[in-house]
């Protein structure tokens, strides 16, 4: 039972750092139809960052945590508008292209990653609470899974917060249904463009410092592993639609922990089972828009 | 006609995916009443309208009340004083109609109180998702956002396509009462709602211009009608 | 659309003269080839590009990588170029190529005929049943869905070491190969065999392109509705032509277990596919040879971007530049990005945008862009003139 309770607990706190990196992705994909290979490059320079922040101001303190925390999502957020005024603007409405300078950009960035601080990974501290445990009904679980539940689930309500109450949000609403009515409103669709990229970049450079709690290093290729699960993750959820992505994460994860824990370590390849078979059923994703 | 026409347009040409959908079009839009665009289905009517507003690839000149626009994105055409109302309504399905309407509003004082008036049936209905309304309702949801701007120039894509005869006549209505305020370019296919409000037509056939003049008058023109318009009947051009 | 077709003039000259100009390519196209195949028997230097000279297994070596990386890309050129399927998983077939031989030769202990055979049948399994999922959806999902396979294909090479050897990779069991295709000594005969496969991956390229198939996912790439109004299967072409590719890329993969002695699990990663991607960028997506010609500089730079990271030239340098120019993926990157936003057409679509206008043509959307037209005029509801 309590074996249970610890792979539910775990699944839902690696979904939670998938909707982390998927929901920005998914974001990006409904307005501007742009597959971000750069979202893992925002990442990790978001992890690199925070790490060398908390390094300086000590990193097993809660300070540290939380420096860490907003300078990754200030960095990735930067790094995402950067991205967005810099290669994909120049590149409006050229889908193939736009998805090739963010591959290009991946390319490039982890190289550097790497260029700078090696290709071996950094093993990182942290405060002493989150290298604990706290039972739940017997099961012992990691502390850093809260942590990530938090965050997800402040991402997500402010996420929604947004998009339901503000103009912005308003705009990017409209935006993924129907771009070409909103210009047509007299707004300037490319505005939201940005934002939602400066937003995702955030969220993933916020994930980025996260999951190097999670994982307990740092490395130039932490946001290219996550970056796969996420792109499966959005296309079960649906294209463009946060709430499928917010319940695929979950779903992904929990199933790739009970995959890992009972059938052999076969997490990995279970959740492409899972991709294919929701492919063949609904090829629109769970809660995408049967277009 | 009046002094200066407040929409012109020379020699615009349009392509989408490289296919020529705009051939040469030249005509002046008057700075009153409302102007048809008429024509069989599929000669570029639809086309023209996007054409001048820049949702697809064009070139030629477009003059609103004198200033070049044929330059400019879209937002930024819209923002000089066109309100548009886009064939097949195009309402946002998953935004209420306040929503809908707040998107639109570009000025200060968004003209609220004349767009409630003007369809009473949308002020129940505010916070109603848009594409759970009836065909009409979204037609007024539609015309409601290009209407709560005070506009240099409306362009109206086929606003009865489709509707129900009761709704056609609403639908007229508003656009009647729109039309003392503020000039109005229309694509129209049902013959009689052109004749009741349509005081200068513009017949499209192939790309290009083949007409222009009164609208009753090549309304009355049978021949011309039947050659240019297709059928001599007042369809309404249901969509395939 | 294929550009070589240009070729052909348009006010046809009378007499052999006009058939002389149009048997130039495929005359031009032996000769390469000819010149290719003497090579190893020639002793040429050309310094800063090749190793050694031609004759010697240094530079031999790096040619038949570089042909091996040049049918790669052609056979993902007919993905991206002829039916516009922008694959991220274009590697799992390259991986299957090699880890098959490789796996048939140790683990069945066949010899290297057979091996091929077996090898090829598992990359069309593969393929098929990879191909027919992931065409469930279209464009940008596809990608995602095929990077998807790629990844599970990786994950699945790297678990089980005991078939494939794992993270150390699995090395090539030379009891099934002929002696003349092993050892560095015949790396002239391995160069020969790259040179084969090359040859029949580009006319199989070559054929897909003039056939009904390849017409077909052309013009399905062009307007899908279109095609279907037509009553025509456009999914199927497209299947077809999807596993074509990944048997294309299965060769490649086993002339590279060949020319290896061996794979690793890069060989299946996503990694490998964005390098296919940028060789086919690089030399223009769309052109035959300039798919080859995306392998060949790409081989060629990455080779000797590395030699030049470990130079002294570079170490002397600040780290503000050291850092970033010893890392070759950096610069390829930033080459690939610069050809993105300021050439799409890559090399071949720039070349020939360049005789199109000296010939006084209309310049016609090249490479990337013209993609990218096509994929709008799918977005686009296309009114329908009578």
């Amino acid at each position: 039972m309590s074996t249970l309770i610890l792979i539910l607990i775990t699944g839902v706190g690696l979904g939670a750092l998938y909707f982390l990196v998927a929901s920005g992705l998914s974001l990006i994909y409904g307005l501007m139809h742009v597959l971000n290979f750069a979202h893992g490059a925002f990442l990790t320079f978001g992890a690199f960052l925070g790490f060398e922040i908390a390094r300086r101001i000590g990193s097993d303190t809660w300070w540290a945590f939380a420096a860490s925390v907003v300078i990754g999502g200030v960095v990735g957020a930067l790094f995402a508008t950067l991205t967005e005024l810099a290669l994909i603007r120049p590149l409006y409405e050229r889908h193939i292209e736009q998805v090739l300078v963010t591959v290009g950009l991946a390319l490039a960035a982890v190289a550097l990653f790497e260029g700078i601080w090696g290709s071996d990974p950094i093993y990182i501290s942290a405060p002493a609470w989150m290298n604990e445990t706290t039972s739940v009904f017997g099961a012992q679980v990691p502390n850093t899974y809260w942590v990530l539940m938090a965050a997800a689930t402040a991402l997500l309500i402010s996420l929604v917060v947004f998009l339901r109450f503000t103009r912005f949000g308003m705009i990017i609403r409209a935006g993924v249904e129907n771009r070409k009515m909103v210009t047509a409103l007299g707004i300037d669709v490319r505005k939201a463009f940005t934002l939602v990229f400066a937003i995702g970049g955030s969220a993933a450079g916020v994930g980025g410092v996260l999951a190097s709690h999670y994982t307990g290093y740092v490395s130039a290729h932490l946001g290219s592993t996550l970056l796969i699960f996420a792109f499966i993750v959005t296309v079960i959820g649906g294209l463009g639609s946060l709430t499928g992505a917010a319940i695929a994460s979950v779903l992904v994860a929990v199933l790739q922990q009970f995959a890992n824990y009972y059938l052999g370590g076969t997490g990995d390849l279970i959740v492409v089972v899972a991709l294919a078979a929701v492919l063949l059923v609904r090829p629109a994703g769970l809660l995408g828009r049967t277009a | 006609m009046s002094a200066q026409p407040i929409l012109e347009v020379e020699g615009l040409q349009a392509t989408i995916a490289g296919q020529q959908v705009v051939e040469d079009v030249s005509f002046s839009v008057p700075s009153t009443g409302i102007t048809a665009v008429l024509g069989r289905n599929g000669v570029g009517k639809t086309s023209t309208l996007r054409a001048i507003l820049g949702l697809i690839q064009r070139t030629g000149s477009v003059t609103l009340a004198g200033d070049r626009i044929d330059g400019l994105a879209t937002h930024r055409i819209v923002q000089r004083g066109i309100g548009y109302v886009p064939e097949d309504r195009e309402v946002f399905s998953k935004l209420t109609v306040a929503e809908n309407l707040a998107l639109a509003e570009r000025q200060k004082n968004p003209r609220r109180e004349f767009v409630d008036a003007l369809f009473p049936d949308l002020v129940k209905r505010r916070q109603q998702a848009a594409g759970t309304l009836s065909g009409g309702q979204q037609q007024m949801v539609s015309l409601a956002r290009a209407l709560i701007n005070d506009n240099r120039l409306l362009m109206v894509d086929e606003p009865t396509k489709g509707l129900a005869p009761r709704i056609v006549g609403e639908v007229a209505e508003a656009l009647a009462e729109a039309s003392a305020t503020v000039p109005i370019l229309l694509v129209e296919q049902n013959l009689e709602v052109v004749r009741r409000l349509a005081a200068d037509a513009i017949v499209l056939d192939g790309g290009r211009v083949v007409h222009t003049g009164d609208a009753n008058a090549i309304l009355d023109d049978d021949a011309l009608v039947h050659r240019l318009l297709g059928v001599g009947t007042a369809e309404t051009g249901a969509s395939a | 659309m294929t550009a070589t077709d240009n070729s052909a003039p348009a006010s046809a000259g009378r007499g052999w003269s006009s058939e002389l100009r149009r048997r130039a390519p495929l005359l031009a196209g032996v000769g390469f080839v000819v010149l290719l195949a003497c090579l190893p028997l020639l002793n040429i230097s050309i310094p800063g590009i090749l190793p050694t000279p031609t004759y010697q297994p240094g530079a031999m070596a790096l040619m038949s990588l570089a042909m091996v990386f040049a049918a790669l890309a052609l056979s993902y050129n007919m993905l991206l170029g002829t039916s516009g399927m922008l694959s991220f998983g274009h590697a799992l077939y390259f991986g299957a190529g090699a880890y098959g031989l490789g796996i048939a030769l140790e683990h069945l202990g066949v010899p290297l005929w057979p091996g091929v055979l077996i090898a090829l049948l598992g990359g069309l399994v593969i393929a098929l049943i990879t191909g027919s999922v992931a065409m469930r959806v279209n464009g940008i999902p596809f990608a995602m869905v095929t990077l998807a396979f790629a990844q599970a294909g990786s994950v699945l090479v790297r678990r089980n070491a005991s078939v494939t050897g794992g993270e150390e990779g699995l090395s090539l069991n030379t009891e099934g190969v002929p002696d003349a295709l092993v050892g560095v000594i015949n790396t002239r005969n391995l160069y020969w065999a790259c040179l084969v496969m090359v040859v029949v991956v580009y006319l199989v390229a070559l054929w897909v392109d003039r056939s009904r198939l390849g017409h077909l996912a052309s013009a399905t790439r062009e307007n899908e509705l279109r095609v279907r109004v037509l009553g025509l299967k456009p999914n199927r072409a497209r299947l077809t032509l999807f596993v074509i590719a990944g048997l294309c890329a299965g060769l490649a993969g086993m002339a590279y277990m060949l020319l290896q002695s061996g794979t690793v699990p890069r060989a299946v990663s996503a990694d490998l596919t964005i390098t296919v991607l940028v060789m086919v960028v690089l030399g223009g997506v769309g052109y035959r040879w300039g798919a080859v010609l995306g392998g060949v500089v790409y081989t060629i730079l990455d080779q000797r971007l590395t030699v030049l990271a470990g130079s002294d030239a570079i170490d002397a340098l600040p780290s503000v530049l050291r850092i970033p120019l010893s890392e070759p993926l950096f610069i390829l990157g930033t080459l690939f990005i610069l050809m993105v936003l300021f050439a799409p057409g890559g090399i071949a679509g720039t070349v020939h945008a360049w005789i199109d206008r000296r010939r006084h043509r209309n310049a016609r959307d090249e490479g990337l862009r013209e993609l990218d037209a096509d994929a709008s005029a799918n977005d686009e509801p296309v009114e329908v003139r009578a």
